[in-house]
């Protein structure tokens, strides 16, 4: 019988070298699909179980986690809560947004640059903490920017043309992150799907994504950077500027100067043209030059370019295959160019950073459990649109918007502030009030801060002058609050 | 006969108190933890645990030196290391459950039917002065085991529980007679193999080279297949069916070394099985469910869904590698944590790692049965630890196979491990088993002639020889390998040098069958 006996041995070890595959192949192999799945719960208990990480503002934590005596032993805590939410993002039993969820593994200290602090507390036995983040947000310019938009809608972005660094991010209407964050599903199920119906939409960074905005006239400066680059233009080149300039390919359909009336004359200069925002010369040049020159010098400004800041940036765009008709609209910042204020912010900040513009970013500084750092973000080239001399230009032409023109709102005592103006409509209809723009880069000679603004139906149809005075003195206010320091 | 080794015998008694303070230090260590790393103090009962964990090592070791000395120093700290852990996982479990509200304190009653348990193999081992007795209740397990397999299908007594009708209840006291019938199957089996072994042996048709058994021969093989599947069917169990099956299938393969047994009963099983899923839905719904797990409208059927398999899974994947710590996972999250999923709890808090090293405990285990079956020297003591062995390692395969979705989920326990009293208390009888026929496979020869098996064997011996050329009552046909079930004397090779004494180690003592036969009028 010790034959078989042997033999069955055998079978019991194949038995358990079965077994030990079998949960090796769940335990190892399968293991981040199972704990990726929706289902569960253990990964929502482990990571909300857990000391995460804080997201830090000029030091202090802006989102942090508190024990607290419930099944997931951890709550996160939200300080200022509606001022942050755009950039914070919440941290739910379900769901993750913002920066919660594109630092998450930072947060959760399971990062790859995490894992030296990793390793140690193997050994410790210590639990592993979260990573902190480090936002480049300055809060002055963040609670500049808040006040300046109380009770509208609308967003403010500013970005330090130099670097890159995101300095102010602000969403109106917000909403309070620490309700979605509680751990009672029912209430946090309530607080997002009264905040889904909301007709304000609060949830949309509209800084960087929601449903993007016309830029109206801001546009124009994209036009004029196409128009500099061809290097047959100068500000003082006289253009035709019609009262009327009946759309190409149209039987009756006019486009018209803001007003409605003439621009100053039947020709005017470039830099006169920006100056009071007249929109049939650069209707006319755009349809000239074609809407794939115009359509290239967006692009290189990023739009249609992914970008991640590290939350991912809706990429704005311009029309695929206008007719001339459409490119006249287009030119004007109207049709179906659609565009995130960031966006804009960065059309700025490359006439202030001498024709580059640099990746913008959020993130400055992630550091270990241990307060370590763990990586630093360096400022880096995003894109070159245009040559520095354009950028001296365009910088000289913005400059006189704000000085002479339409950007008198944005005017700062003491400091040259360049900028450009734009009312979008965002309907045909004339009862429909368009949306106010603003977007600038100051000081002029020392550029440190860019800014785009939008209000939403904060403009009067046809009234360029009165978008300008809604959207360009929240751009000044946050100017202040950076220079101020 | 008379000659004294010249080297000391190692009893390796000494061995065993290390590797007990080994076992006991790994469950105490494990139930410190558990409390330091749940409440950040130790557990409130923790000197009880100790103290018991620490008495069942001190009993459990003097009997065996008193009672057993030659035994596997092996078999009891492996069973209490394994006795212990689940002891402190499933203490870690109440904890978890009673702060989801689910007030839970599975850990004290399991403390008290590891006491009972061990009591009950230290019994074994003081009672059962050589395992050849059992022998003589061949027919009488049988019965009795029968009886209780097939206890949970009677109305009125049986309970169904997670849709496994495994349980009986009688007033507060419920039990799951599978674990017991098991080893009343196994001494049957055991019994019965080791007497018939020469007629299943004889040699049928050979189709495809394969020497097959009689047709005649069939019918233990068939009856067996017969229960498992009833029970399959009826308690709504694959893995009890699975068990006995192939616990059945095992000894006989052993019994008879003939291969084709067992391919025979693999594919009457494999039939039996899928025509089973394909007449009774809640045995095609265990396939459903073990095939595709992670589908939603499966995961998130009512009843017979997967989630508690899936919940099971996330527990494994949480674990990972090097787990997440003693109290530092999820693990009573899974329904049934503490018994039928107690593997996935112990995966998600000790990790890869850990689960393997219990799987090694397991497969030292079943591997030092299936060693002193080699060693021993009768066929019914040699049928009876391979048996008993097998099953052992068989239901860990079930089990841990159904939870890491290697085999369809069954509702056996871990044994020594899953919350439970029946089972534990059935697999520490197993031990004592072992340990003692561990001790009559170690025993030296020089020592062991002078006792038991002496004056056993002499008896045999005489008693043969007074038969003389006495002939098989199956004159015919005679067996390849050894005479009739009666003519053991006509192995004589084997058989000669049994009489001065029994220092020839691998010889069968199938001969005390044949004094039986002998002496019965």
């Amino acid at each position: 019988m010790n034959a078989p006996l042997r033999r069955l041995s055998v079978l019991v070890i194949l038995m358990f070298v079965a077994l030990m595959g079998g949960a090796t192949w769940v335990q190892y192999f399968q293991a981040s699909s199972l704990n990726a799945d929706s289902r569960n719960v253990r990964t929502l208990y482990r990571d909300h179980g857990q000391d995460r990480g804080p997201i830090v503002v000029a030091g202090e934590p802006v989102a942090y986690s508190e024990p607290v005596d419930d099944p997931f032993g951890f709550q996160r805590v939200y300080a200022d809560g509606p001022l942050y939410a755009p950039v914070t993002g919440w941290y739910g039993l379900y769901q993750a947004t913002g920066m919660e969820r594109a630092a998450h593994t930072v947060l959760n200290g399971t990062d790859d640059s995490l894992l030296l602090s990793r390793v140690r507390t193997l050994f410790t036995g210590a639990e592993q903490g979260g990573g902190s983040v480090e936002l480049t947000i300055d809060p002055a310019a963040q609670q500049a920017a808040w006040d300046a938009l109380d009770g509208r809608r609308g967003a403010a972005v500013a970005i330090d043309p130099r670097t890159g660094a995101i300095l102010a991010m602000v969403s109106r209407p917000s909403y309070d992150p620490n309700a979605l964050a509680a751990h009672s599903s029912a209430d946090a199920d309530a607080a997002y799907t009264g905040l889904l119906e909301d007709e304000g939409d609060p949830l949309f960074n509209r800084t960087i994504g929601g449903n993007l905005y016309a830029p109206g006239s801001t546009f124009k400066l994209i036009d004029l950077a196409m128009l500099l680059e061809t290097g047959d233009y100068d500000p003082e080149t006289e253009i035709e500027a019609p009262t009327e300039y009946l759309l190409p390919g149209t039987q009756d359909t006019m486009l018209r100067n803001p007003g409605g009336g003439t621009c100053g004359g039947e020709t005017v200069t470039l830099e006169y043209a920006l100056q009071v925002s007249c929109n049939t010369p650069f209707a006319m040049l755009a349809v000239e030059h074609g809407d794939d020159a115009l359509r290239e010098q967006a692009e290189a400004f990023g739009f249609g370019e992914p970008l991640d800041v590290p939350m991912s940036v809706t990429p704005s765009r311009f029309p695929a295959d206008p007719d001339p008709a459409q490119t006249a609209m287009s030119a004007i910042g109207q049709f179906d160019v659609r565009v995130t204020p960031l966006q804009m912010a960065m059309v700025s900040a490359a006439v202030a950073n001498d024709g580059d513009v640099m990746r913008p970013y959020l993130i400055a500084t992630e550091r270990g459990p241990d307060l370590q750092v763990t990586a630093r973000t360096e400022p880096e080239v995003f894109a070159e649109p245009i040559s520095a001399s354009t950028a001296a230009t365009m910088r000289d032409l913005m400059v006189n918007v704000v000085a002479n023109g339409t950007g008198s709102p944005a005017q700062i005592s003491g400091v040259q502030v360049a900028g450009k103006t734009g009312t979008a409509e965002t309907g045909s209809d004339e009862d429909v009030a368009p949306d106010a723009w603003f977007t600038a880069f100051a000081p002029a000679d020392d550029p440190q801060i860019a800014v785009a603004v939008v209000v939403e139906d904060g403009g009067a149809y046809g009234e360029e002058g009165t978008g300008a005075s809604v959207a360009a003195p929240v751009a000044r206010q946050i100017i202040q609050a950076v220079l101020a320091e | 006969m008379a000659t004294v080794a010249p080297s000391r015998i190692r009893t390796g008694r000494a061995a065993e108190v290390w590797l007990l303070l080994l076992a006991v230090a790994l469950g105490v260590g494990g139930y410190a933890l558990v409390g330091l790393n749940t409440g950040d103090a130790l557990p409130e009962d923790f000197g009880r645990y100790a103290l018991i964990l620490a008495g069942v090592a001190v009993v459990l070791h003097l009997v065996v030196r008193w009672r057993a000395r030659y035994a596997d120093p092996l078999l009891v700290p492996l069973v209490l290391a394994l006795n212990g852990i689940g002891l402190a996982i499933i203490h870690r479990i109440d904890i978890g459950m009673t702060a989801r509200g689910i007030p839970f304190a599975a850990g004290p009653r399991q403390l008290m039917w590891t006491a009972l348990g061990a009591v009950l193999a230290a019994a074994v081992i003081i009672a059962l002065r050589d395992h050849r007795t059992l022998r003589r209740y061949t027919f009488t397990a049988m019965v009795a085991g029968l009886v209780l397999l097939v206890l949970p299908m009677t109305p009125g007594l049986g309970v169904n529980r997670n849709g496994a009708q495994l349980w009986i209840e009688v007033g507060p006291l419920s039990f799951q007679p599978a674990e017991i019938a098991k080893i009343l199957l196994a001494i049957f089996f055991a019994g019965y193999l080791v007497t018939n072994r020469d007629v299943l042996t004889l040699a049928g048709p050979k189709i495809l080279g394969l020497q097959l058994p009689r047709v005649r021969d069939l019918g233990p093989l068939l009856l067996a297949w017969a229960v498992a599947i009833g029970v399959l069917v009826v308690e709504r169990d694959l893995g009890t069916s699975l068990l006995f099956f192939g616990l059945f299938v095992a000894m006989l393969y052993v019994a008879t070394e003939r291969a084709s047994w067992i391919i025979i009963g693999l594919l009457m099983f494999a039939a039996g099985a899928l025509l089973a899923v394909n007449l009774f839905p809640h045995v095609a719904d265990r396939f459903d469910i073990w095939l595709n797990a992670l589908d939603s409208d499966i995961y998130n059927r009512e009843f017979g869904g997967s989630g508690q398999l899936v919940r099971g899974l996330f527990g494994l994947a949480l674990g990972g590698l090097m787990g997440a710590g003693w109290g530092e996972g999820f693990p009573h999250l899974t329904t049934h944590a503490n018994s039928d999923f107690i593997v996935s709890a112990l995966g998600e808090e000790l990790g890869l790692t850990g689960l393997i090293a219990i799987l090694l405990i397991y497969l030292v285990l079943a591997q030092r049965g299936l060693r002193m079956a080699i060693g021993v020297r009768d066929g019914f003591g040699k049928l009876l630890a391979s048996g008993l062995a097998f099953t052992l390692a068989f239901q860990c395969f079930v089990v841990v196979g159904g939870v890491t979705r290697l085999i369809p989920l069954t509702g056996l326990t871990m044994p020594f491990m899953a919350a439970g009293g029946s089972s534990l208390v059935a697999n520490w009888i197993i031990i004592g088993l072992l340990v003692r026929i561990s001790d009559s496979s170690r025993r030296p020869a020089a020592e062991g002639g002078g006792e038991v098996v002496g004056a056993e064997t002499a008896r045999i011996a005489l008693s043969t020889q007074n038969e003389g050329t006495g002939k098989g009552p199956d004159g015919a046909a005679r067996p390849r390998r050894r005479g009739g079930t009666s003519a053991a004397v006509y192995d004589t090779a084997d058989d000669v040098p049994r009489v001065p004494a029994n220092d020839a180690h691998d010889q069968d003592d199938d001969d005390d069958q044949h004094t039986e036969v002998v002496e019965r009028p």
